[in-house]
């Protein structure tokens, strides 16, 4: 049968880690660049920019985030466009995160107070001035709960690039599972480290949420 | 003399290191209507949601129609088969009509069938003038409107005592006519009742007793006229204050 | 140098696509019935009195939030087999599936229970309704109906996770994906008509919510509004 769990197993492991905080991080960074872009989309003045960004929104949330990591790993391959597996991760990772945590900031945005608004265009501020001094700043208060409760979405949907072979910490349970063939007690470590990452996470984002208030739509992506 | 509907007997009730109700003890005789006034914080409703076992007493001894309330074994369908409660906030329920308000409890308490329970339901709702609202849902309602469903609701169980919980407080007083109606034309009809109330007016033409609640004890009882000529002197400064 | 998209060919497997899509609904379907009956169960253990039925809830529903479905699929899976249980895919998807969303409508679920109002329960316990009659009668109807939106978006989801039990081969949409772009060398175009077939699912399944809605709730279809 298999052989022994050793340090080395663990080191591997470790590594495995290593990369999902690394691809969390990637796809926070990329997808927060890009949930900003949406949110002001989704309020953008502009009718067709609203409705547009709209429609993008729709298609992106109405796929599974395994189909677009296929889609950019194997699809765009097929037509010529070469795509390493971390720019694959990377890219599908930002699509998707950019356009949950967009339509959450959306909702942030929308819920200060309408009043802000025109006390800030009575002080005869502009328009970008109006959305940098005096909404934005309130909306990332609103904001910071559900974010902060997003990022454990961002760390488990990295998971998902295990499937086109990127060696984080699922995959890495997968291949130590190949040497030892202990499958059982293998995936309850990982989980378990899954679990020591995320949980830390969960109850900060429910603290501070018990201290603003504001709980959007209790959804959760597996 | 016949027996006393509800007993109270030296009720002591605290909430944590709040010691609400101090020894309140008074008496309700058969078809008549008790008005419990005082200020806020006298222990009123706690007084009140007691008799219905919403709250459970830490000493002393309740009994409603012949039923011991601070027993912990009492069956508790058995007590509100005989006692109805009517809220300050209404509690309709907003997934029903009016009509669905009031057949719910006779058809799954009582198990009247659906017919019954509906004629039943026009009956009461004609009583208290809302007979062509049976089929509108409660938001459709005004506040007074809503109140009066509410006490067809409880009155649609045929209880031995109603028991009134500030029920026009939280209506504004052009509404609260309507409700006083109501309940003025209950006690014609020989309904035992004890309300809470702030309408001192309405305490005094219709009550048969009047029980003056301060710092948790019933302190001063009487018939109406008490209001006019109190006894002691915190009786006579809450008058003052009120009328 | 062009790029040639050749969707006909992809389109050509339209049954493996639709049977895939088919298997994609069954798993939804089922999967949501389930989890919502273990959600409920979940959420009035959580309020009940009964300490430790609360926490055992409590430890489950945290387990499965804070762990990622592919894990909790490999662990249902070679859990499973581990007990000597030689079950098809499709069984143990569902079982991760239902395990998975039942943690997830608890809480959506719980929102709504602790929404009604505490007067609404006495109201009628007054009327001697029986806890049970309380909770089916007084509390749970306009429960559901105020999480509905909620309920349908975490719905959908689940059927979007599905994809994910394509890993261990349960042959829902996006393994019938897999399998025609390794066979047509066409992942691109397979790919992006997967995605669209599931986008069209998305709005089925938001469509059919609303529906079921409207049936339900009968006060939502003749006021129109919110309760």
């Amino acid at each position: 049968m298999g052989g022994h769990f050793t340090f080395s197993h663990l080191e591997f492991l470790g590594r495995g880690a290593l990369w999902t905080v690394l691809l969390s991080a990637l796809g926070f960074l990329g997808g927060g660049v890009l949930a900003f872009l949406v949110a002001l989309c989704r309020i953008s003045g502009a009718r067709i920019v609203r409705v547009g960004s709209g429609v993008i929104v729709q298609l992106v949330q109405g796929t599974p985030l395994l189909v677009i990591l296929f889609l950019s790993y194997f699809g765009l391959p097929a037509i010529g466009v070469p795509v390493p597996p971390l720019l694959a991760a990377g890219a599908s990772l930002t699509l998707y995160i950019g356009v949950y945590l967009g339509e959450t900031w959306r909702a942030a945005i929308e819920a200060v107070p309408r009043a802000q608004w025109e006390a800030a265009e009575c002080l005869a501020l502009s328009r970008v001035q109006r959305m940098f001094r005096v909404i934005l700043p309130q909306a990332v208060h609103i904001a910071t709960p559900p974010t902060v409760g997003f990022m454990v979405q961002i760390i488990k949907s990295t998971s998902l690039a295990s499937a086109i072979g990127f060696v984080e910490l699922a995959r890495s349970g997968q291949i130590i599972n190949n040497s030892l063939l202990e499958p059982f007690p293998i995936f309850v470590l990982i989980a378990a480290t899954y679990f020591a990452i995320c949980y830390p996470l969960s109850r900060l984002s429910r603290r501070l949420e018990a201290r603003s208030g504001f709980a959007p739509v209790e959804g959760g992506a597996p | 003399m016949s027996e006393p509907v509800v007993i109270l007997r030296d009720v002591h009730k605290s909430f944590g290191p709040l010691h609400v109700l101090n020894g309140v003890s008074f008496a309700v005789a058969p078809g008549t209507v008790t008005a419990i006034i005082g200020r806020s914080g006298s222990g009123k409703s706690t007084a009140l949601r007691c008799i219905d076992r919403l709250e459970c007493i830490d000493a002393g001894e309740i009994v409603v129609c012949g039923h011991l309330v601070s027993d912990t074994g009492l069956a508790l369908r058995k007590l509100r088969l005989d006692v109805g409660m009517v809220f300050q906030s209404y509690n309709l329920f907003p997934h029903l009509t009016v009509l669905q308000n009031i057949t719910l409890a006779p058809r799954m308490v009582k198990r009247l069938g659906r017919a019954e329970a509906e004629e039943l339901a026009e009956r009461v709702l004609g009583q208290v003038g809302l007979a062509d609202k049976a089929h509108a849902w409660p938001e459709q309602l005004s506040g007074g409107q809503q109140q009066r469903a509410a006490i067809a609701r409880s009155l649609a169980m045929e209880p031995k005592v109603m028991l009134f919980d500030e029920v026009t407080s939280a209506l504004d007083p052009e509404l609260t006519g309507e409700v006083l109606r109501v309940i003025e034309d209950l006690a014609r009809r020989g309904m035992t009742m004890v309300m809470v109330t702030h309408e001192m007016g309405f305490a005094r033409r219709v009550a048969d007793q009047i029980v003056f609640m301060h710092e948790g004890r019933a302190w001063e009882i009487g018939p109406p006229d008490i209001l006019a000529a109190p006894a002691t002197p915190d009786l006579r400064q809450f008058v003052g204050s009120v009328l | 140098m062009g790029i040639t998209l050749d969707f006909g060919a992809v389109l050509a497997r339209w049954p493996m696509l639709l049977d895939g899509a088919w298997m994609t609904l069954e798993l939804a379907a089922v999967a949501t019935l389930l989890g919502f009956a273990i959600g409920v169960v979940c959420a009035v253990g959580r309020r009940g009195a009964v300490h430790w039925v609360a926490r055992i809830c409590g430890v489950y529903i945290e387990l499965v939030r804070n762990t990622p479905f592919l894990v909790q699929i490999f662990l249902v899976y070679f859990g499973l087999s581990s007990l000597g249980l030689s079950l098809p895919a499709v069984t143990v998807a569902i079982a991760a599936l239902c395990i998975n969303v039942g943690a997830y409508s608890a809480e959506i679920v719980r929102a709504g229970l602790d929404s009604v109002a505490r007067g609404q329960v006495e109201a009628g316990e007054t009327l001697g309704l029986s806890r049970l009659q309380v909770y089916r009668y007084v509390i749970f109807p306009p429960a559901v109906e105020r999480v509905w939106p909620a309920l349908t978006s975490q719905f959908v989801l689940l059927m979007l996770a599905s994809s994910v039990c394509s890993q261990i081969s349960a042959e829902e949409l996006t393994a019938a994906a897999n399998f025609i772009q390794s066979d047509t060398y066409r992942a691109f175009e397979t790919y992006i008509i997967v995605a669209v077939m599931y986008v069209v699912l998305s709005l089925l399944l938001r469509a059919a919510f609303w529906a079921l809605g409207q049936v339900l709730f009968v006060r939502r279809r003749c006021l129109g509004t919110a309760i």
